[in-house]
């Protein structure tokens, strides 16, 4: 009697202990943490062309071409107290680029040939990697002396079970096209015919005309208040990755694009066949869907093929299908060189025809190759170096260079070399 | 289109694919977690697919440009 007595108060005091614990705070596994800086990214790049067909002097003339491209990307990492991960990501671009045909934007050939570009981006995401779901904002700006743009995102994006994962993002570019025309298309600024005074114009080297009354002061001048016109960019970007098996993955993405407003460039000029020349003039609305596929597998434990189709439509009567292969041989575990080849072929739009070939009663035109038909090679070779840690023992963990010859079958030709250097 | 024949075979090979994946666990991934094996194109690529979308019609579908943003089309 006095066991089962001890035994039962044993009990009772067993469970009566297992309430005694305090109730666990389901946060309490969760400290924030400040965002830190997590990786800076710099790529520079220099690019170089030439071709026959410019469209600034009516698809034929000089197509030399220089850009010199920095791009500064910095991205902080941190975690709220719900264990969140907070992703914020800083980005500085500066292009400066010389185009020989810009000269000819005057008829003298007076006109500037270089120029610059700035472009800001902000973008920031936020990931429960528990669940495996992003969410995020981005925003950016360009500004160039003839355009300038500003953007806006909102990206998503989950990890399914079983190694998929879903991406969405759409986004909006409001931009403005300064009307720089050909200087011999410029319309003739107004006078006041009716001041007494004596009017004298002249011509300045890049083709303005400038008119002075007797006392010197500027009565009208055709550069004044040049006007600009806005160009819309709305884009639905889907897209889907799925690992197949230990050595393959696939994805297969799309961009749904719609433009509004002046989607031509009023520098381009345009000749007919009765020698008559006009800026181009192209619709101004423009859908563009484009679907691309890559596979990705690492064959035997040194090669990696790294393949790419994409298939493109749009309703300006352009169809292209673009394919690419790059075969990364690993040397060692972290440097790899990958020798790359990418094919591309499109259809001419309807509103293309070569210099003096386009009619007097076509509604669109341009003499723009970009929208010829024509089919191009891109080949060249790649290296990735990233040692475990960093390149002799620097905080720069990953060094790409990569060098590209670019043909096209209108004569155009360019190479591009290109340095990405990765810091953590 | 002749184009579409093509396109649509390739679509039904990426589904063929994605519907025979297998479960691959964590430790088995270490040649799918390769930096050369990222379904995305490299960061020095970043100007070659800007300079492909000025000079071509197409664009798009491959994390480049897809329109705006610069001025060029």
């Amino acid at each position: 009697m006095k066991k089962i007595c001890l035994s039962v108060i044993g009990l009772y005091l067993t469970f009566l202990s297992s309430f005694a614990q305090t109730e666990t705070d389901s946060t309490s596994g969760y400290k924030s943490k400040p965002l830190k800086v997590d990786e800076i990214n710099l790529v520079e790049s220099y690019y170089k062309q030439d071709g026959n067909h410019s469209p600034v002097t009516g698809g034929i003339g000089t197509e030399k071409v220089t850009d010199l491209s920095n791009g500064l990307e910095v991205k902080w990492l941190g975690y709220d107290a719900s264990g969140n991960k907070h992703e914020l990501m800083l980005g500085m671009g500066i292009d400066h680029h010389s185009s020989a045909s810009s000269a000819f934007v005057s008829k003298t050939g007076a006109s500037k040939t270089d120029g610059n570009r700035i472009y800001p981006s902000i973008s920031w995401t936020k990931e429960n990697e528990a669940i495996g779901t992003q969410f995020g904002l981005g925003g950016y700006y360009s500004y160039e002396y003839n355009y300038q743009s500003i953007g806006m995102d909102m990206h998503m994006a989950a990890k399914t079970k079983n190694g998929g994962e879903f991406n969405a993002k759409v986004s909006g570019f409001f931009d403005k096209v300064k009307l720089i025309l050909p200087s011999e298309l410029i319309p003739a600024p107004v006078v006041n015919t009716n001041t007494p005074a004596t009017v004298t114009s002249y011509t300045t080297a890049s083709g303005r005309t400038v008119y002075l009354s007797s006392g010197g002061t500027v009565i009208a001048s055709s550069s004044n208040a040049i006007p600009s016109s806005p160009r819309n960019t709305f884009t639905a970007s889907l897209s889907f990755a799925q690992i197949i098996n230990k050595r393959m993955k696939v994805s297969i993405a799309t961009d749904l694009v719609a433009q509004h407003g002046y989607l031509g460039l009023p520098f381009h000029r345009v000749y007919f066949t009765d020698a008559s020349e006009k800026v181009e003039n192209l619709p101004d609305n423009r859908m563009k869907v484009p679907i691309g596929i890559r596979l990705n597998y690492f064959l035997g434990d040194n090669l990696i093929i790294r393949s790419y189709y994409r298939f493109y439509t749009d309703n300006w009567g352009i169809t292209a299908h673009t394919a690419s292969l790059e075969i990364p041989y690993k040397f060692t575990p972290f440097f790899s060189m990958s020798p790359f080849f990418r094919w591309y072929t499109q259809t001419a739009s309807p509103y293309f025809a070569a210099y003096g070939k386009h009619s007097t009663s076509d509604k669109y035109f341009t003499s723009n190759y970009s929208y010829s038909a024509f089919t191009s090679y891109f080949m060249g070779v790649g290296s990735h170096i990233a040692p475990p840690k960093g390149i002799f023992n620097t905080h720069l963990s990953t060094l790409e260079i990569r060098y590209g010859h670019y043909t096209q079958s209108t004569d155009l030709y360019s190479n591009v070399l290109s340095f990405a250097f990765t810091f953590k | 289109m002749k184009s579409q024949p093509c396109f649509f075979l390739l679509a039904i090979l990426f589904v063929a694919s994605a519907s025979s994946c297998i479960q691959v666990k964590e430790y088995q991934k270490n040649k799918l977690n390769d930096a050369d094996m990222a379904l995305s194109s490299r960061k020095a690529e970043k100007n070659e697919l800007n300079f492909q979308s000025y000079r071509e019609g197409a664009s798009g579908a491959n994390g480049g440009k897809t329109g705006g943003g610069c001025g060029c089309n």
